[in-house]
Order: C-alpha cells, then sequence, then structure tokens
C-alpha cells in the first residue's frame, strides 16, 4: 500500500483508481477491519472508526443500540481533515463504544489480526489498525481514552498517535469517557501520522475542553536529527513479557546509537492508574452513554407497555456486556456515599499521576515505556475483564494526564508479532514525540514483513 | 400555636437569543423540534459550548440582590432519565453555583418590610416538553437547552401573604434587569415552595414538604393556605410523623388540594459531579463590568418617587411593581402631568379600565403620551375631570388618539370664562329667587343645588371651580 505521503503526490485519476483498488480488496478480505464501505467526496481515502461522524453515515460505534441512526452531521476532524484532500472511506470495526482492548466486544463481530488471524489486532481501534496494517487502508482515524490507538497499532505492527488532550476536537467523536478521549492516527509511517495529524489538529469552539493556541504543522518540520534526554522506567519494564523486554532493550540501544541521552526513572505502581482509569472512565461513560434511551433514535425495543420498559429494554437489548459492566461500575463510583471514596479520591490521585510525569518532565524530553505488556492475544483468551483491564497499564496514564504518545513498532517476535513501543512526550510537546518517533523509527529498521 | 416555614425554589429563563450550551434558539413556539441541533438533541458526538451572555444575566441577578458572585463555578451532570431529558442528565450547578447568599427586602401594607436570604442561584439547562396525546407520547425539545436561573431562598417566610410578596419582588426584579419575561403561564417564572410547621418558640424546623410547579401567585398562596392546615391538622391530631414527611407534592388546580408526587424514599441518586466537557466557568473582569450595570430597581424608585416626586409610599409600591407600570408612569410625568395627578389617573381611571377589558399596561390601548396630552388639557382647565374620563372611555372603543380633536367631538370643551358662567349663574337665581331668600336666612345647603342648576343650565361643560367661586361671590 502506497503511503500517506506517497499518495499526496498522486494525480486525482491515480487517487481515485487506488480507491477503486482498496474498496476490491477490503470486500474481498475477511480479517473484518471494515464493518462499512461508505464513501464521501473523492480524495484520499481515509478510513474511520466507527464512532466518528460523517454526516449521512450509519455511525454506531459498533453497537446495536445505535443500528438504524444516520449521523447528520460531521464531525470537526472530518471537515478539517476534506479541506485538506482527505475523505472519509469506509468504517473500522471497534469494541462497541471503544470499550474494550480486543475488538471482541464489536456488534458486527471481532476483528482479526493481519499478522496471526488466530490473534485479536488489539483494541478497541482494532479495525482502523488491522486494516492499515493488511495494506487495506493507506492510513486510518481511531480514538483513544485508554491506548485504544496506541496498543492495536503496537499489536498490528503501525504507528498509532495519540495527540495532547485538546489537540484535536472531540466534536462528533461519540463520547466515551469525555476527559480522557482523543482521537488520534493510525498510519504506516511516522511521517504519514504527522501528515494526518496536522490535518485534523487545531482549536475547535465547538469543543469546550480544545486548546486555544494554535500550532506550527508537524510533518514539514520534522527535525529527525535532533538529541532529546529519554527517560526509560525500570520498575515498569519488569512488568511486562520477555520479548517486549528485549524489543525494550533494542530500542534503548538504539536510541543511543542516535545520540539521544538515556536516564533512568523510577513511577509508582501502574495499580493505581489502572484503579483511577476505570473509576474516572467509568464515571464518565455511565453519563455520557445514558442518552441511548431508545426514545430519539437507534434501535428502540419492541412490545414494551410502559416508560420504565422501554428504557430496561432498549438498553437490556442494545448494549454489549463490557459496556454495562462499565455503566454499572460508572454510576455505582458515583452514587451518594461512594462518591467521596471512590470518584473523588480518583480525581485526587489523578492530580498525583500527572505530577508525577510532570517530575520527570523536569529532567526528560521524553518517555519510552511498553505499549501493552506482551504481544497480541489469542483470541478469546481475554474474557476475564480484570486481566484485560491490566493490559491497559502502560497506556491509561497517559491519558489521565493528558498527554501525547506515539506507539511505534520496534521490531517482531519469535512468532512473528510485531512489538510496538511507545515515546511519551510533554503536553503540547507533540512536535517532540514526532521528532523522537522519527528518529526511533530510522534507527530500528522495522519492516512489517 | 404554629409558626409556618416557608422556603422557595424560582426557576427563571433567561431571556438569551439562544440556549444555554448551543446556538440554537430559544424561542420554542416555533414547530415541534425545529429549534434543535445535534447538541440539544443530544446526538453521539455532539458537546455543549456555554453562553456566556447566560453567565452576564446571571452575575447580574447576582449584583442586583447584592449577593457573592462567583468568580469560578462548575457545571455538573445531574443523571435521571425521562423523554423531555434527552442527554439523560442535566448540565446543572451544584457545589459551586454562580451565585452566593444575597437578600431581598419584601414591604408590607403597614410600611414595614422585612429582609428575605436567598441562599443561592445557580445555571442550568431547561428540560424539553412531553406531550401526551391518546396512548401515545411524543417529545418537543424546542425547550431543551434553555437557560434557567434557579433562584433558592433561605426559609426565611413565615406566610402566604410573606411568600408572594417575595415571588412579586423577585419577579419585579427579574423584569427590571430584563434578564426574563418571567411570565408564569408561560412557564418563565416557576416556583417550588418548601414548607413546613412548628410550634411557636421551637428552634428546630418541622418536616418539608415540597410543592412543585406552582403556576400564579394565587395559587402559591392557596397551596401553602391548604398544606399549613394538613400539617397543623396532623400535629393536632397527633398523626404528623404519619402523615407529613419529606416528600414532593403537587398542587391539583381543580380540587384546590396537594396530593403527593414522590416521597424521599424514591427519590432519585442524581449521581452529581462535574460535567467533562466544561470547563470551570471563570468570570473576567469584562463580564462583571457589564453585569454590574444594574438599572434603577423597585426599592430605590419607590424611594425616589417619594422624595422626589412627593408620592404617598403605598402609591409609590404599586407603581413599581411592574416595570411597565413604572415606565408608563415615568413616561406620562414626562410629558408635563405633575406626578400626584399621574399616579391618581394611572391607578385609579387607567388600571380599572384596563382591569375591566382584561388588558394590562404593556397592551393598553392609551399609551402614556395619549394620557399625557389628555392630563395636560384637565390642568390646564381646558376640560374637566369629567371630560377626560369621557375621554377615556370613548379611546378604550375608538382608534382616533388626537386628543384635541376627540375632545372638540365629544363637546368637552370647559366653560371657565367668567363672564360666561356669571351671565349663567345669574339666570339661575332671578329664576329661583324665593331659594335666594332661604340661602341667605340660613339654609347653606341650598349651595348644592346652585351649583346643580347653573352645571345643567351649561350642559355641563361649566368649570365646577370656577362655578363654585362665582356662586359665593354672588350670594355673599
Amino acid at each position: 500500500m502506497i503511503t500517506l505521503k506517497e499518495a499526496l503526490s498522486k494525480t486525482p485519476q491515480e487517487i481515485s483508481e487506488i480507491r477503486d483498488q482498496i474498496m476490491a480488496t477490503a470486500k474481498a478480505n475477511d480479517l473484518n477491519a471494515y464493518i462499512g464501505f461508505e464513501t464521501a467526496d473523492d480524495g484520499i481515502p481515509i478510513l474511520m472508526k466507527d464512532n466518528i461522524q460523517v454526516k449521512d453515515w450509519s455511525v454506531t460505534s459498533g453497537s446495536k443500540i445505535l443500528q438504524g441512526y444516520i449521523a447528520p452531521y460531521n464531525a470537526t476532524v472530518v471537515e478539517k481533515m476534506q479541506e485538506k484532500g482527505f475523505v472519509p472511506f469506509g468504517r473500522a470495526n471497534m469494541d462497541e463504544f471503544a470499550m474494550g482492548s480486543t475488538t471482541e466486544s464489536s456488534y458486527y463481530g471481532i476483528t482479526k489480526n493481519p499478522h496471526d488471524t488466530s490473534r485479536v489486532p488489539g483494541g478497541s481501534s482494532g479495525g482502523s489498525a488491522a486494516a492499515v496494517a493488511a495494506g487495506l487502508a493507506i492510513a486510518a482515524l481511531g480514538s483513544d481514552t485508554g491506548g485504544s490507538v496506541r496498543q492495536p497499532a503496537a499489536y498490528c505492527g503501525v504507528v498509532g498517535f495519540k495527540p495532547t488532550y485538546g489537540r484535536v476536537s472531540r466534536y462528533g467523536l461519540a463520547a466515551y469517557a469525555s476527559s480522557l478521549d482523543q482521537i488520534g492516527t493510525i498510519t504506516q509511517t511516522v511521517e504519514d501520522a504527522a501528515i494526518l495529524y496536522d490535518a485534523i489538529k487545531g482549536h475547535d469552539p465547538k469543543d469546550s475542553t480544545s486548546a486555544e493556541f494554535e500550532i506550527e504543522d508537524i510533518a514539514n518540520n520534522l527535525d529527525i536529527d535532533r538529541t532529546l534526554t529519554i527517560a526509560v522506567i525500570d520498575n515498569y519494564i519488569s512488568e511486562a513479557d520477555d520479548d517486549i523486554q528485549k524489543a525494550y532493550a533494542f530500542a534503548v540501544e538504539k536510541l543511543k546509537e542516535a545520540g539521544h541521552t538515556i536516564i533512568h526513572k523510577e513511577m509508582t505502581n501502574t495499580k493505581y492508574d489502572i484503579a483511577t482509569y476505570y473509576i474516572v472512565a467509568t464515571a464518565e461513560a455511565a453519563t455520557n452513554l445514558a442518552r441511548f434511551d431508545g426514545i430519539r433514535y437507534g434501535r428502540q425495543a419492541e412490545n414494551v407497555k410502559n416508560l420504565q420498559e422501554l428504557y430496561f429494554k432498549s438498553r437490556s437489548e442494545g448494549f454489549g456486556e463490557e459496556v454495562k459492566r462499565r455503566i454499572l461500575l460508572g454510576n455505582f463510583v458515583l452514587s451518594s456515599g461512594y462518591y467521596d471514596a471512590y470518584y473523588l479520591k480518583a480525581q485526587k490521585v489523578r492530580h498525583l499521576i500527572q505530577d508525577e510525569f510532570n517530575v520527570i518532565f523536569d529532567e526528560a524530553d521524553m518517555i519510552l515505556s511498553p505499549v501493552a505488556p506482551s504481544v497480541a492475544p489469542k483470541i478469546g483468551t481475554s474474557s476475564d475483564p480484570l486481566e484485560m483491564y491490566k493490559s491497559d497499564m502502560y497506556t491509561i496514564a497517559i491519558n489521565l494526564a493528558g498527554l501525547p504518545a506515539l506507539s511505534l513498532p520496534i521490531m517482531k517476535n519469535d512468532d512473528g508479532m510485531p512489538i510496538g513501543l511507545q515515546l511519551i512526550g510533554k503536553a503540547f510537546n507533540d512536535k517532540v514525540v514526532f521528532d523522537a518517533a522519527a528518529s526511533l523509527e530510522r534507527a530500528v529498521k522495522y519492516k512489517s514483513n | 400555636m404554629f409558626e409556618t416555614v416557608i422556603g422557595l425554589e424560582v426557576h427563571v429563563q433567561l431571556n438569551t437569543e439562544t440556549k444555554i450550551f448551543c446556538s440554537c434558539p430559544t424561542s420554542f413556539a416555533a414547530e415541534q423540534n425545529s429549534n434543535t441541533c445535534p447538541t440539544c438533541l443530544a446526538l453521539p458526538g455532539a458537546l455543549p459550548v456555554l453562553n456566556l451572555e447566560a453567565v452576564k444575566k446571571a452575575m447580574n441577578f447576582g449584583y442586583a440582590v447584592k449577593a457573592e458572585v462567583n468568580k469560578r463555578s462548575i457545571f455538573n451532570r445531574k443523571s435521571y432519565f425521562y423523554p423531555d431529558s434527552p442527554m439523560a442528565y442535566q448540565i446543572s450547578q451544584f457545589d459551586i453555583p454562580i451565585v452566593g447568599k444575597g437578600a431581598l427586602t419584601i414591604d408590607f401594607d403597614d410600611g414595614s418590610s422585612k429582609e428575605i436570604g436567598i441562599t443561592r442561584a445557580h445555571l442550568e439547562a431547561d428540560a424539553g416538553k412531553n406531550i401526551h396525546d391518546g396512548n401515545i407520547s411524543k417529545v418537543d425539545l424546542n425547550r431543551s437547552g434553555t437557560p434557567l436561573l434557579e433562584i433558592v431562598s433561605n426559609p426565611d417566610m413565615r406566610s402566604a401573604d410573606e411568600a408572594v410578596r417575595y415571588l412579586k419582588k423577585l419577579h419585579s426584579i427579574v423584569r427590571y434587569l430584563d434578564i426574563s419575561d418571567a411570565n408564569m403561564q408561560e412557564g418563565s417564572f416557576r416556583c417550588d415552595v418548601n414548607i413546613s410547621i412548628r410550634p411557636k418558640g421551637q428552634e428546630e424546623f418541622g418536616t418539608r414538604v415540597e410543592i412543585k410547579n406552582i403556576n400564579s401567585f394565587k395559587f402559591v398562596s392557596a397551596a401553602i393556605a391548604y398544606e399549613v392546615q394538613r400539617q397543623t391538622e396532623a400535629y393536632e391530631d397527633g398523626v404528623y410523623k404519619q402523615e407529613v414527611y419529606q416528600e414532593t407534592r403537587l398542587w391539583d388546580v381543580a380540587k384546590n388540594i396537594t396530593k403527593s408526587m414522590r416521597s424521599k424514599e424514591d427519590s432519585a441518586d442524581y449521581r452529581y459531579f462535574p460535567d467533562p466537557d466544561l470547563r470551570p466557568v471563570l468570570t473576567t473582569d469584562d463580564m462583571m463590568r457589564e453585569a454590574q450595570h444594574i438599572p434603577e430597581l423597585p426599592d430605590e424608585k419607590v424611594a425616589r418617587y417619594i422624595d422626589e416626586l412627593g408620592i404617598k409610599r403605598y402609591d409609590a409600591l404599586v407603581i413599581t411593581a411592574y416595570k411597565e407600570l413604572s415606565c408608563y408612569f415615568e413616561e406620562t410625568i414626562s410629558h408635563g402631568v405633575a406626578p400626584k395627578i399621574a399616579v391618581t389617573w394611572i391607578t385609579s381611571e387607567l388600571l380599572g379600565r384596563l382591569n375591566k377589558a382584561g388588558l394590562s399596561i404593556e397592551n393598553s390601548p392609551v399609551d402614556s403620551a395619549t394620557l399625557g396630552d389628555l392630563l395636560v388639557r384637565v390642568s390646564d382647565d381646558t376640560i374637566s375631570g369629567k371630560g377626560a374620563k369621557e375621554a377615556l372611555d370613548y379611546m378604550f372603543e375608538n382608534k382616533d388618539r388626537d386628543i384635541d380633536v376627540i375632545i372638540e367631538k365629544l363637546d368637552l370643551v370647559q366653560m371657565s370664562d367668567d363672564g360666561t358662567i356669571l351671565a349663567i349663574i345669574d339666570e339661575i337665581l332671578a329664576s329661583n329667587k324665593d331659594k335666594v331668600e332661604e340661602y341667605r336666612a340660613g339654609k347653606e345647603k341650598l349651595f348644592g343645588f346652585f351649583v346643580g342648576q347653573t352645571m345643567k343650565a351649561s350642559r355641563g361643560s361649566a368649570n365646577p371651580s370656577k362655578v363654585n367661586m362665582l356662586l359665593k361671590q354672588r350670594l355673599s
């Protein structure tokens, strides 16, 4: 598949042919990365996660409850990328309402990992990552609430970028957890990530949490030769599988060779990140998903006797198990008598996590970290929710702190499964993340095949 | 003996052009669901953006009741499921509202007054409307997202009379500030009453019952009276604990009773938490400067009317109770009418006719300029008071407003020329010589007879005070 960079130099005629070719290949493919083949205008096709609103498309967040819903408006990212000649093309499978790490909870069935179809592609943006990795898309958009762009990118051997919170408008992204959600890119290269991010970033008056100051374009200003101070978190790495640790050591060597300075740091146990995340995210999600009541749009339960039954049946039938679990958890932590012990405490811990990052960033420009403790697991092995939540241990703190991070493929393990690592930057220093990632990308020479 | 304790929660719809969290128009008279957008329909992915005009109006109210206006306030999500609440949570303020403690003064007819504390006032989004049509229910979301200011009083009121005076004062303040249409029938000024009783002298409050959504001052009064009686009887019958418990009741307009809506036990846990879609509201210096522009409010007007215009306190209170009325009054006197005369004519003659016609001062068929013209003709003796009343009656029935034309048409010009009046008087006296004798002999009440005859002979056009004066001269 051509890169986004290459696509930019193609004629409209050539792009049109590539689009037709992608459509044909994607339709014939059985990874189940695509759940819809809608197209908008002519332009360079970008695959859309099924929670990003595209006008006149069926956009369902991978859920049964939104069957039949047609979005009447475009997300801000869609408007912005169209100005740059990028157009929405097809819908990517995802965990229902972006709640999951495997893309197994989609109403549309599981998506397979192109590197080993017995394994998951990761999640929740599993369709986006699998499609880019399998040559079924030039590039894709995903959303990252606790690692949902970076982790599937790592599992599928592609580049996943989560911007600083507030850099990309959330207007038109079906909300999972409002204070954590950020639309991100899934691409073949770091440069492509910068190109696509440049197209979608920027202040949006329709999103009150959008950052107000503008930033320079990154793709044209990548500084691949700059040397940086990069922190490694020693106590984090020991919790990962051996092959991840091996890839980590390899990357550290390569960064040193490239002239970067490595410093060693420790951080508090990731168990606090997980606890905090699953309180904050579920509290927000419980309210964000309350609007799916079967009254105004989407799927409405039939044969109901009264209003209460309409609510109960529409929501019981429309939501999957994981979504229900998180709604219940979220309502629990917000309920009177428990609010202080859970939600309020989680907010305090969230501040401590942010402070801890700030302390490291006093000395380091960047943190290098695993994305997941293992390579992509086998399909069907993540049935224990708590085990699955633990697999988010390396990614969720970044969302809690609102930081930019890029997941980059480093090498493959003995089974041929890709291993990705992430570079984490200071808030609003997204550009530095790209500089470091371009340098690491050049140094590790990852080959997808 | 018992004491009644009342606190009020008033929901005031703010008259901003657009809704509080989106740019839809706030006029919900439009076709159902036409003033809606992804945000107020709660479509996936839509986000709220705070309308700063609503914040400024709330701050304006805060300053008007001398309240603390918080420089930083927070919007929360208040969760409950109902079809008219599209997000299934209301965006409202909870622990940190925009307006903190303030107060307003209520005035009594005997000249005394009392201060009622305001606990807080917070901003929130209004819900839509459910419309029930047979066994089908529909939802209209035009109103969804209209800004509301919920104004909560302290439990400082001790009677229905005080509660109504507080409501009227609050109503008048928001109208003077022009932050709300405050129309009770249309629901832009809605009131919930919290009420309890306690034996006189007891410190501790009794059990509070909430009566929701009462849409007129009259019903507020009636609902309080009913509830006081219900609670008092329960107390006297020894069943207070069984019959009076924390609950929400509704005023049944048809039966004139309050009835239970839901009790505390099945009241919702709203699960408030800060809305992550909205940042804390930070009021800027510019907003504060703008919001501190307070027009002359009723209390100040009353003082000014008494001190500068020489009007009685009672009249000043009547005139200032409605913004439109005080506007009308001030316009009338700006036409050169003496304030006291304007007060009398407006409060008795004009309001009387408006009441009878079922009209209010805003749609008075006689505007202040016309009334001003008319009263100037009375002051300069062109027409009599009686003539002016006739002219008023005429204008309530007819469209033409040229006062001089009307005076001529109705033949209202007053006879004020001494010579003409004296000629009539002399004729009357000449033809009633016997009565003149009787009068001069001491039967003074015959004076009225002479006045009457003179007026009659002038076909009512003679200036009565002149007639009096000249008759006295002739008979002395």
